[in-house]
């Protein structure tokens, strides 16, 4: 425990003093936190969908976990269960094999609910397009509120990108209902 | 096992690991698996080809000289070859999947199923159609898959996926349990299959390393440069030494990030959250360095064919010595803690195990059979640049269980940020990228790497017009996949994210 202990109080608050070339990155990621509290008021449960990714797009949702961008501290929590979810956070060009599922989803999401796009691929089929094995861009399976383009987009456009979805949608899911 | 013996009309290819072709027949087929086998060579992998000169199956075996590139041709409308299955326990999913996309059959194979055809496509065979092959209609569903019931008392079925609870990739498992206790379970995958090898054929050759990057996120440096050795092996491309060196950085930088996640990833799974927040802290700053030193966060699009996209500064090099001191001076410390805490310990010790001996069997590989006492690291195992400039030291744990995995995991991070500092100290000078020049003819060239799960293999072949006929990807989680059906039996459901995560294998790099 001792050395747990040591090793918090040695790395300290790790956003804290900034090394310059992050200063920027850092006072981003601060405004956008803020915005979203100003905007929420309240907790935002994000139900995130694989649907036919290279995971590379899950990396960085994992990301925004870290101490660096803190989402969980926002209130902003990831859960198990669609019936949870304000938000689906849909990777990946949709595969075949993932279409039923995907919409089964979809309508287990209570309304009002709000649909992300996320990655190239979620955006407009990306590098796999569409196929035998592929439907593409998401919005060619469920309706699409946002998307955030990039191979994958790092986590501060993730973040901006579930910023602009919640802005749309001022009462910020569920409280609406 | 000399290769004099096999009797093979051996085609070495100009890779810079030892990679031969050879055509064989029938007996040939099952005369090289048999001889591979008793060698204690394994079978890396399985896959079909269709093209200008008829259908043909092919096997890639790994032995201590090298590796070989068999290819039995199927006469006229013959749709069957031998079942290697009986030789090499990982050949069956590989040879359903065969069948699906190939539309070839393993002679008297035990399982028949198909694998990774869901049931949603309207062509069957899509590797072997001519043209574009089709979708199923809209509104049709995935048929069921026939899983092995167990009977008895008090058994019952948990049936989980394919969206699973957290955030990973999609795929469907079935547990059959009395109590909390697994007496089995069986996967079923292929949730991602997205066509990527019918992708292959439509893009040129010298663009579709972007897609190889892409087979599976986390291994992008692996598979680009897997990709980037079949191409350049296939029209004799050399590339410059420089180049070589600046791949073997980006791959260990990729190992180490790897590792950095999975070990977070593991002490959260055992329920010390701290464990995540300080090795994702690591991580980002490690993503962050490679976003300046290689473009991109995970140094996706930055292994081109005939060498690497962009040169490094000294000065970033020597910032990247300096963040491997401090990295592993804090890497060290969180070891310390890992391994002295006793909650942790308690949820990783005996959890999970594969014996040396099931895993030889059942041919584990990568850094999970390394954990598993499987001592093969192609960085160690073959002779070549700068692998070899750099004597890599290969890591292994006899454990087998998820304390295995994760103490593997330290070892390895640890060599890798070696070798990273090495990489920069002695980087040679000169380009870094030549031309590759496609030739006028049918080829083929193969791409052969130590990616941080495991190894990868691209086997490429080029038609006359310079254009991409067949590319095969293949992923270490073949092997590793069934091997976590045994891994979890006996212990308890809720350790069943722990172990799968100790192993964490792909499921878009398997579901192509
Ligand atoms: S957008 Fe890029 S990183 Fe995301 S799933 Fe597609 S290929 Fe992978």
């Amino acid at each position: 425990m001792w050395q747990i202990l040591r090793q918090i109080v040695r790395t300290g608050i790790v956003t804290e003093p900034p090394p310059a070339l992050d200063a920027a990155l850092k006072d981003e990621v601060r405004r956008i936190h803020d915005e979203l509290l100003a905007i929420l008021g309240s907790a935002l449960a994000i139900r995130q969908v694989d649907a036919g990714s290279c995971n590379g797009c899950e990396l960085e949702i994992h990301a925004l976990n870290n101490p660096y961008y803190n989402i969980e501290g926002l209130g902003i929590h990831f859960v198990a269960s669609p019936r949870h979810a304000d938000m689906l956070l849909v990777t990946g060009p949709v595969s075949r094999h993932m279409e039923e599922a995907l919409r089964r989803t979809y309508d287990a999401t209570p309304q009002p609910r709000l649909v992300v796009a996320l990655g190239d691929c979620a955006c407009d089929g990306g590098i796999f397009g569409e196929s035998y094995a592929s439907c593409g861009r998401v919005s060619n399976v469920i309706p699409v509120d946002a998307v955030v383009p990039g191979c994958p987009p790092p986590p501060l456009e993730i973040l901006r990108g579930i910023l602009a979805a919640v802005k749309m949608n001022p009462r910020g899911g569920r409280q609406a209902g | 096992m000399r290769f004099a013996e096999l009797h093979l009309d051996l085609q070495r290819l100009s890779a810079p690991l030892p990679i031969w072709h050879a055509r064989v027949d029938r007996a040939g087929w099952i005369a090289v698996a048999a001889q591979v086998a008793q060698a204690r060579g394994r079978l890396l992998s399985v896959w079909g080809r269709s093209g200008s000169t008829g259908p043909s199956v092919c096997a890639a075996f790994a032995t201590p000289e090298g590796l070989v590139w068999a290819e039995l041709p199927l006469a006229g409308a013959e749709d069957r070859y031998p079942d290697l299955s009986d030789t090499f326990a990982c050949a069956t999913r590989m040879q359903r999947s065969l069948a699906d996309l190939g539309g070839l059959h393993a002679d008297h194979a035990n399982d028949r199923r198909p694998w990774l055809d869901h049931g949603l496509w309207a062509t069957a065979a899509p590797l072997a159609t001519a043209g574009a092959p089709a979708g199923a209609a809209a509104g049709t569903l995935p048929a069921d898959y026939p899983f092995v019931r167990v009977e008895g008392d008090g058994v019952h079925e948990i049936a989980v996926g394919p969206v699973h609870a957290g955030i990973i990739e999609p795929g469907h498992f079935r547990f059959s349990v009395v109590g909390e206790k697994v007496l089995r379970l069986e996967q079923h995958l292929g949730y991602v299959h997205k066509g990527i090898e019918r992708r292959f054929t439509e893009l040129a050759p010298l663009q579709a390393y972007r897609l190889a990057g892409r087979v599976s996120g986390d291994m992008t440096v692996a598979y680009a440069w897997a990709y980037a050795m079949a191409l350049e092996s296939a029209c004799g491309t050399s590339v410059p030494e420089r180049a070589e060196w600046l791949r073997a950085l980006m791959l260990e930088r990729e190992r180490v990030a790897n590792h950095l996640g999975d070990l977070g990833a593991l002490g959260n799974d055992a329920a010390l959250a701290f464990g995540l927040a300080q090795f994702s802290r690591l991580r980002e700053d490690w993503q962050r360095l490679s976003q300046r030193a290689f473009g991109h966060r995970f140094m996706m699009d930055a292994v081109v064919p005939g060498g690497v996209a962009g040169d490094l500064s000294l000065s970033l090099r020597d910032e990247q010595r300096r963040q491997c001191d401090e990295l592993e001076r804090e890497v060290r410390r969180l070891r310390h803690i890992y391994d002295e805490h006793a909650g942790l310990q308690d949820r990783f010790m005996g959890t999970g195990r594969v014996t040396p001996e099931l895993a030889a069997r059942l041919g584990l590989a990568g850094m999970a059979g390394r954990a598993s006492g499987q001592a093969v690291d192609l960085r160690h195992d073959h002779d070549w640049q700068p692998y070899r400039a750099l004597q890599a030291r290969i890591a292994t744990q006899q454990g087998g269980d998820v304390a295995a995995r994760v103490a593997l995991r330290f070892d390895e991070l640890a060599e890798s940020l070696r070798l990273i500092r090495e990489l920069c100290a002695r980087l040679p000078e000169g380009g870094v990228a030549a031309v590759v020049q496609l030739p006028g003819h049918a080829v083929q060239g193969a791409g052969w790497v130590e990616g941080w799960r495991g190894e990868v293999l691209v086997a490429l072949s080029l038609g006359a017009e310079g254009r991409i006929e067949r590319c095969h990807a293949h992923d270490p989680s073949w092997q590793n996949w069934p091997v976590l059906e045994h891994a979890v039996i006996g212990n308890i459901v809720p350790d069943f994210p722990l172990i799968n995560k100790s192993f964490n294998l792909s499921y878009s790099g398997v579901d192509l």
